[in-house]
């Protein structure tokens, strides 16, 4: 099977939603955002349980050649979507193994094994996963693995018009994307750059983003770290508190002992 | 709000408008319930503003049983230590009962907590399909099953033993049965500071060293707190443990203090930082001055111990609600992971 991965490429993006509403349909996901949030033309703010694909809407001051000119705002946007890390937070935190790495080299949650322990939810340093709180279980993109599994392209990705979403083999989009940043530069997009973390302990991601400018004001964090990397720190205290406790334990009763013997 | 109602002129309604235009004068916009900020001054998306400051971090999505079950579950891994080891030294055997008791009542609470706590509470055995070392909560939940079958059959296996008088099945059950809690005792006193520390929050990834040491002294200061509370105000080996938990969290308190790190703010400012000192100084100094009042004061002793182990339960309780607390106040904070906070 082909390692599969999205490229998101927000300097083709006109920002129409269609990626929302197709993913919405065809996951058969209710509804939200229905009301004006007052930042730009985004009235969902983050993915979320109901939101596996949402769409930026990064707005900002004036500046000739970024979406605006002299009287508009610069205008951008850029459709987010669980980033299918390479080591994933949620699928290490799971502990029912309800959330699986597909052969496509996605994160897949299998909804008819989740308990909604939450637990993901916390590991997730990208704030993907969430918990429906009517439904009790967490939710987020599947990948639309069923499609994949039928050798379908994701209903986002289908439906996009300017092909602002890719979708294909993770080495080629890489090459691809590497290809078209130096293209954007030669065309004068000096700030245009590539969202795939793969220095940090994420990994890489089967999400990546092209964005201009800093990649922050798209809510991406600059340093994703997989919470696993805590791990060691944390246990190691674990066992120290488990000396400590056994040994204090220990020393306090044996030390009362002579007393009682009298 | 209802057209169809007509209003009748009131003084403070008055004032209130001509505020409304004041702040819209000097601010350029008004924040009030229900007004976004659509108008001007436009919202922006920058790299120092975020995305409109929209949280990049989800919240935990646990419930009030969590933080509760933190403790609970504190409480009575440290009591079925302190109970076998007490036993193992042949110390005071109403002191063994009992502690057997707080961490059977406790085996049965925290399985209890943490199944109301789940989204679909009657898949609580998905749990138990797997086994993951890397994840806390797969470790956690598999340590709790050890430990709260060994706490539960220890203590009705030893009162069944002091009722119907010995059998070798009864003293076997017991004795494994200690065994066992004693054994996951230990990791359940404190694994539950590896689960929020292990997370991508930052006010508890920061902490992840000293997490689980915090929550298993804490855990060992309610235990002994509620021992007490039962009675046991003379046993000297509870009061030198009380004496070092209460220390270790003067540590911890100063420990978390005295760093600058931006991560560690929602433990110190705002409502999460006052729940926290307060839990703080329940949990340390208060209870450390207090038990070293009680060996001084000869006649007073009883009750200065016994306001120690008010204290430290307070103390322990609401220092597991502070760092819940925190972990929400901390994932809203977008500058953290977005690395836009400088350190104090």
């Amino acid at each position: 099977m082909a390692i599969t991965a999205f490229l998101t490429d927000s300097t083709l993006c006109i920002g129409c939603k269609a990626c929302e509403v197709a993913c919405k349909e065809w996951n058969e996901i209710g509804d939200d955002g229905l009301d004006w949030s007052g930042h730009s033309y985004d009235n969902t703010g983050a993915v979320g349980h109901s939101t596996w694909r949402h769409v930026k809407f990064v707005e900002n001051a004036p500046e000739p050649g970024f979406g605006g000119n002299a009287e508009l705002n610069s205008w951008s946007f850029s459709s987010d979507v669980c980033k299918h890390c390479e080591n994933a937070g949620c699928l290490e935190a799971c502990p029912t193994g309800a959330i699986v790495r597909t052969e496509f080299g996605g994160v897949f949650l299998q909804p008819d094994i989740c308990n909604g322990c939450g637990y993901c939810v916390v590991a997730c340093p990208f704030g993907v996963v969430d918990k429906n709180p009517d439904d009790g279980r967490a939710f987020k993109c599947t990948f639309c693995y069923d499609r994949q599994k039928v050798g379908l392209v994701p209903a986002c990705a289908k439906t996009c018009p300017t092909e602002s979403i890719k979708f294909g083999e993770l080495e080629t989009l890489r090459a691809e994307a590497k290809a078209r940043i130096e293209e954007l530069h030669r065309r004068g997009m000096q700030d245009a750059n590539v969202y795939d973390p793969i220095e940090t302990s994420v990994g890489g991601t089967h999400a990546m983003f092209i964005v201009r400018g800093d990649v922050r004001a798209y809510n991406l964090p600059p340093k994703p770290e997989v919470p696993t990397i805590y791990l060691k720190k944390a246990w190691t205290s674990s066992a120290i508190g488990a000396a400590l406790l056994l040994g204090g334990t220990l020393a306090a009763f044996l030390a009362d002992r002579p007393r009682r013997r009298r | 709000m209802n057209a169809s109602r007509v209003q009748l002129p009131a003084v403070e309604k008055e004032q209130r408008l001509f505020e409304i235009r004041r702040e819209a004068e000097q601010r350029g916009s008004v924040d009030a319930r229900g007004i976004s900020p659509s108008g001007a001054p436009f919202p922006q998306a920058s790299a120092e503003t975020g995305y409109y400051g929209i949280p990049l971090l989800k919240r935990p999505a646990w419930t009030w049983e969590i933080p509760l079950y933190f403790f609970v579950g504190g409480a009575a891994g440290a009591s079925a230590v302190v109970g076998a080891i007490a036993n193992y030294t042949g110390a005071d055997r109403k002191l063994v009962r009992d502690a057997r008791w707080i961490a059977a009542a406790g085996s049965i609470l925290s399985p209890a907590l943490l199944i109301s706590d789940l989204g679909r509470p009657a898949r609580f055995l998905n749990m138990l399909r797997v086994f993951k070392p890397q994840s806390p909560m797969s470790v956690g939940v598999w340590t709790l099953l050890g430990f709260s079958s060994g706490a539960i059959a220890t203590a009705f296996a030893g009162s069944l033993r002091e009722r119907f008088g010995e059998t070798f099945l009864l003293r076997v059950v017991e004795n494994a049965g200690e065994a066992a809690s004693l054994l996951f005792g230990l990791p359940f006193s404190n694994y539950t500071g590896v689960l929020i520390g292990a997370t991508a929050i930052p006010a508890w990834n920061e902490n992840a060293g000293e997490l689980p040491i915090h929550f298993g002294m804490s855990g060992l200061a309610s235990s002994v707190g509620l021992l007490e509370l039962m009675g046991h105000r003379r046993s000297r080996a509870l009061q030198m443990l009380g004496l070092g938990a209460a220390m270790f969290e003067v540590w911890e308190g100063w420990h978390l203090e005295s760093r600058r790190r931006s991560a560690l703010d929602p433990l110190k400012h705002g409502l999460s930082g006052g729940i926290t000192r307060t839990g703080g100084i329940l949990s340390g100094p208060v209870p450390l001055a207090l038990r070293f009042a009680s060996l001084l004061a000869g006649r007073h002793s009883d009750s200065f111990r016994k306001w120690a182990a008010v204290c430290s339960l307070a103390g322990s309780l609401l220092t597991r609600i502070a760092w819940v607390h925190a972990g929400h106040v901390s994932a809203q904070d977008w500058r953290e992971p977005l690395g836009l906070k400088p350190d104090a």
